[in-house]
């Protein structure tokens, strides 16, 4: 394709949409970014190594990790279920189902976390069940991960479900008419089609599950050591006046949300070979 | 009464695609048990108050102003991000230039950040001594603590929600389409128009509905810059926390009841649309 | 090959934080005590101190380690996690109102639990001053000034947070003695907090919004925190006024017998309590600026605070359920002095 196609814009055009663009990010994004770096590391590395080693951080970091390492493969189960019964298949009631796939973005975090509380909740409708029998709900690990599993709920499926309805199912009728069995036709055809976008749901969901606040304060208990995940840990520091080790523990779960965003592109750009010689 | 019982009747026609009952019966379950169950708890408890009850918490006077700050200013950051949002999708997709595989990995940046983090963050740069807000306080354009503040912070949400669900859909679109366009004699524009825009139109629908529906009830982000007067600056998911401190659980379901069903209509709205569409492209 | 990658990467994403948070349980056996104190936001500093001062007495006495789980939050929300069950042996907050509700709700501890220690089970007072800029270059120096036109005032919340409750009772009492009368102190309110630009959700947010965002011209705080945040936040940048009017904030504690009792730490839970009495436990108090009970230790440190006239809430205002009711609760008067369309406030 030679650089003067028709297709592409004028050069003028290219360069001051990039010249928007960029601006845009920096404004919105990178600019807050900087600001959680800047006030991370302006008491200089040794507080930042301290605020992220000290003790009530490592656990918090570890509680973290572990709900994520919970929340996000249940729900990569669930979003390649949803992805494929909505793109491959045909059925009343698509938008509806569609929607409810949608609904955990559009609650209010107070409310997710709420909802658990009432389930779940000495007062709740299972609370004294609950209690009598001694299994611990909220202001515990399993609470914090339902309200992490609610939150990140849409993400797998929301970035497949476009994905997959773009591709069509012609290859897998195809792997089908050949005689390959569901399993495999899903194995071979349909994961490969849609890995990329499968990993990106994984890192996203990952992200969010990680980064989720609103939700997890209200079922967590704040019990310092124990159940305080990072971003509650942050608040804490915060509400000590600690703004320099609240930050660095914020820039913490930033670069571990730019280290894994970075990795995706890093794939995606060592394997562009494979994806350009099975595009269609 | 398990979710496979109800498939025959979900099924509109035999598909030779297998695995529908599988897949759709984990769906459902999964769904039952993660999102329907907990929610319904909010209408139980909204239920138990009665309709008089339930309109003098969720539809008083100050819940309305709440309500109007709260989905305004979520469409006017949804309407920002669908602009400069699609903007970035482009970019991001058609050209190559240094900074651009920096540009992609930043998007994602606010699902990833707890919001309280970047509200923090925002409030510093954007309030009256802060490195932005120092700048425009001065030309009479305060933002912290305004309607303005909690714009940005819903714009900083929202973002990614459109550049994700563009994106991918901008790179699967074949360029022969418009190829032939311009071989026909459109120009550029007509071809943006009239061939790319209706394509990720969709796209661009679902990504301005989940920013709109993911700022309606933002809290975290928004609650530090907003400024928090009631009728002014009081977004309605605060007003379920100052009803959970009087220990009104039902009032505060009330309002969670309000804002649900809104996002929820719209959402289902926007997705009818656009299988409907679908189906009849097909 | 490719699916192989894929799967690695997401395994390996999937089974790295795991593998990595295995064991790390924390030791309920032998010979030793846990007990889980759910407390609200400013007494954060105060209890890392007493807890390591009455583990070391407990230990020495009775030779059993005794360990401290701490929540700290808003006072409001931290006393709905204990009902909704979060199982606190202690509590630790910021205004009798919440405890009364948990033992309202849960009947986990009986009603007159105000009863069972010292002094209306506050073993530490604090009351309500202004904190102010370097200078006091507003010339603020008692409530009539925080009404001045172009005098920015910074409080938290009354309907989230339990420290603004006291501001704003404080304010009120001023409001009534300069008036005469229930209008007079209604009017008096409504203008203080017509020149309140930001409410903050808790006691702690307020403090940053004034001292680190640098907006407004007076915080209302309580004195432990006004105190606090001139050593933290920047000595010499912000003044202490003491203003000829405050309230008597009494923050209490109490057992949960009922928590206590199944985790068998009854005795060391109420022990607990009680050390915040003897003349140690007042020392840490203190010195993290909360006015003690015990009048030799109170003696020694009187030149610390400013001697107010104080009001009380059981003699002033009736007790905290008929103020929560009268001022706080929906239709109250907070939310009448608010301002909907009558008043106004901004543009519409």
């Amino acid at each position: 394709m030679s650089r003067r196609s028709p297709l592409q814009e004028s050069k003028a055009v290219k360069w001051l949409l990039i010249g928007v663009a960029f601006l845009y990010i920096a404004l919105i994004l990178l600019l807050p970014l900087g600001t959680v770096f800047y006030e991370a590391l302006r008491g200089g590395v040794a507080t930042w190594m301290e605020a992220v080693t000290e003790s009530n951080a490592r656990s918090a970091i570890t509680l973290t990790l572990l709900v994520a390492a919970i929340a996000v493969p249940l729900n990569v189960a669930f979003g390649l279920a949803a992805a494929w019964a909505i793109t491959k298949h045909d059925f009343r009631f698509k938008p509806l189902l569609l929607t409810l796939i949608d609904l955990p973005f559009s609650v209010s975090p107070v409310v997710s976390g709420l909802i658990y509380v009432l389930l779940f909740g000495a007062q709740g409708w299972f609370g004294s069940t609950l209690q009598d029998r001694g299994i611990e709900i909220i202001f515990a690990v399993p609470g914090i991960v339902l309200a992490t599993i609610f939150v990140t709920f849409p993400f797998v499926a929301r970035e497949l479900i476009p994905l997959m309805t773009e591709q069509g199912k012609s290859d897998e009728e195809a792997a089908l008419s050949l005689g390959a069995s569901g399993w495999q036709t899903f194995w071979h055809v349909t994961l490969p089609n849609i890995r990329w976008g499968l990993l990106y749901g994984v890192l996203l969901a990952n992200a969010r599950a990680m980064g989720e606040f609103g939700a997890v304060s209200v079922v967590s208990g704040h019990i310092r050591g124990e159940t305080n995940t990072m971003p509650l840990h942050i608040e804490v520091l915060y509400n000590e006046y600690n703004f320099a080790a609240a930050f660095a523990v914020a820039s913490l779960l930033a670069v571990l949300a730019l280290v894994t965003l970075v990795l995706k592109s890093i794939l995606e750009w060592r394997h562009r070979g494979a994806i350009a010689a099975r595009g269609h | 009464m398990t979710a496979a019982a109800l498939l025959p009747r979900l099924r509109r026609k035999r598909s030779a695609m297998p695995g529908l009952g599988l897949t759709l019966g984990i769906s459902l379950l999964w769904l039952s048990l993660i999102v329907l169950l907990p929610l319904s708890t909010v209408f139980v408890k909204s239920a138990g108050i009665g309709w008089d009850g339930f309109w003098q918490a969720a539809g008083s006077e100050r819940a309305m102003a709440a309500y109007r700050l709260s989905f305004g200013a979520a469409f006017v950051a949804a309407l920002i991000n669908l602009v400069f949002g699609l903007l970035v999708a482009w970019v991001l997709v058609r050209y190559h230039f240094p900074g651009r595989r920096l540009l992609g990995a930043v998007v994602d940046l606010p699902f990833a950040l707890p919001t309280a983090v970047a509200g923090i963050a925002l409030t510093t740069i954007y309030s009256q001594n802060g490195l932005v807000g120092s700048v425009l306080a001065p030309l009479g354009l305060p933002i912290a603590y305004r309607p303005a503040g909690i714009v940005i912070a819903l714009v900083f949400v929202g973002l990614p929600f459109v550049v994700r669900t563009v994106e991918p859909v901008l790179e699967q679109l074949s360029k022969e389409v418009e190829e032939a366009a311009i071989t026909l004699g459109a120009t550029r524009r007509q071809t943006f128009l009239r061939i790319i825009l209706p394509a990720i139109a969709p796209a661009l629908a679902t990504g301005f509905s989940l920013a709109f529906a993911r700022g309606a009830g933002e809290y975290g982000s928004v609650i530090f810059i907003a400024g928090n007067m009631p009728y002014r600056t009081e977004i309605a998911p605060l007003l379920i926390i100052t009803q959970l401190e009087e220990y009104d659980y039902p009032g505060a379901a009330a309002i969670a009841v309000v804002m649900l069903m809104i996002s929820f209509t719209m959402l289902l709205v926007l997705n009818a649309l656009q299988v409907w569409q679908r189906r009849r492209s097909a | 090959m490719n699916r192989r990658v894929l799967l690695l990467a997401l395994s390996g994403l999937v089974l790295a934080p795991l593998a990595s948070c295995s064991g790390g349980d924390s030791g309920k056996s032998g010979g030793s005590a846990q007990l889980l104190n759910v407390s609200y936001d400013p007494t954060r500093e105060l209890y890392r101190d007493v807890n390591d001062a009455f583990a070391r007495k407990w230990q020495a006495e009775k030779g059993q380690k005794v360990s401290f789980r701490m929540s700290h939050g808003g006072s409001g929300k931290q006393s709905r996690a204990v009902i909704d069950g979060l199982e606190a042996d202690v509590v630790t907050l910021g205004l009798g109102y919440d405890i009364d509700v948990i033992a309202e709700k849960t009947k986990r501890l009986p009603a007159n639990w105000q009863a069972r220690l010292p002094s209306n089970s506050a073993p530490y007072t604090s009351t309500i001053v202004f904190l102010v800029r370097k200078g006091n270059p507003k010339n603020i120096r008692d409530w009539a000034d925080l009404v001045r036109p172009g005098v920015q005032v910074i409080t938290p919340n009354p309907k989230t947070s339990g420290g603004a409750r006291w501001n704003f009772l404080a304010a009120w009492g001023y409001g009534r003695k300069a008036g005469g009368s229930d209008a007079a102190a209604q009017r008096y309110v409504t203008q203080l907090f017509a020149n309140v630009p930001v409410l903050d959700s808790g006691a702690r947010g307020a403090t940053t919004t004034f001292a680190e965002r640098g907006i407004g011209d007076v915080l209302l705080a309580w004195e432990n925190e006004a105190f606090l945040a001139q050593n933290e936040l920047g000595a010499g940048k912000f003044e202490i006024v003491a203003p000829s009017l405050s309230i008597l904030a009494e923050p209490p504690v109490a057992v949960v017998d009922e928590n206590a009792k199944k985790h068998g730490t009854s005795e060391v839970a109420e022990a607990y309590l009680r050390f915040l009495y003897t003349p140690e436990g007042q020392e840490i108090i203190a010195k993290h600026f909360y006015r003690p009970r015990d009048a030799q230790v109170a003696a020694k440190h009187a030149g610390r605070f400013p001697q107010i006239e104080l009001l009380t809430i059981d003699k002033d205002f009736g007790g905290w359920g008929a103020a929560q009711t009268r001022f706080f609760s929906d239709g109250g008067v907070f939310d009448s002095i608010s301002g909907g369309k009558s008043r106004s406030g901004g543009a519409r």
